[in-house]
């Protein structure tokens, strides 16, 4: 389930923070320059980047305050490290919910080795939760 | 004799024939379970509970991920 796989059962078609983020998200490594990422993103119509290593595991966060900074700036002394992330398997509701607490305005989705299913937008949970009131897990 | 295995040896397992288990209460079984998994409620263990398994092929337990 930490994978993101398919599940049965009544909850396994309920949307979750893997099956809502968004998958395109551009990627980028700790080598990079900013104002290369910054363009690639924005071409692919993007204000925002994630940082991994060759396995996929994220190292850290480009949001668009960090993606404004000096073009020559290499993303290792320009990103968020270890950014807020979440699972995928977890009901849509409670991320929603943590993102607007939390004022994320997008958080990582990562399998439990840490490797990226996809970026989480906020305005998407928060949609998405708004139309599945019972999504919220129910913990033993 | 118990051992921890990560998710691809489990994967292989259950393609040589292994039975998954899971130990949740039934409720959380039927919410969300991963395919093919029976439910053996940890409270509910017992010998009669148990003769749902195979002797002769490995089973595999699990509960809530939460890391």
């Amino acid at each position: 389930m930490a994978a993101g796989l398919p599940t049965e059962g009544t909850n396994a078609t309920r949307p979750r923070a893997g099956t809502v983020a968004r998958t395109d998200v551009p990627v980028c490594a700790l080598s990079d320059r900013v104002g290369d990422v910054r363009r690639r993103a924005q071409g692919a119509g993007w204000d925002a980047a994630v940082v991994v290593d060759d396995q996929r595991v994220v190292l850290g966060l480009l949001r668009s305050a960090e993606l404004g900074k000096e073009p020559e700036l290499l993303i290792e002394q320009a990103m968020r490290p270890g950014p807020s992330t979440y699972r995928p398997y977890v009901p849509i509701k409670e991320v929603a919910d943590a993102m607007v607490k939390r004022n994320l305005e997008s958080a990582p989705v990562t399998t439990s080795d840490g490797k990226l299913v996809g970026l989480l937008l906020r305005v998407d949970a928060v949609a998405q939760a708004e139309g599945c009131p019972e999504c919220a897990r129910k913990f033993i | 004799m118990a051992q921890v295995i990560d998710r691809w040896r489990l994967q292989g397992m259950l393609e040589h024939g292994a039975q998954l288990v899971e130990v949740l209460p039934a409720r959380e079984y039927d919410e969300d379970h991963i395919p093919g998994a029976i439910s053996i409620p940890l409270s509910k263990i017992d010998r009669e509970s148990l003769e749902a398994l195979d002797p002769e092929r490995p089973v595999i337990v699990y509960c809530w991920d939460t890391a």
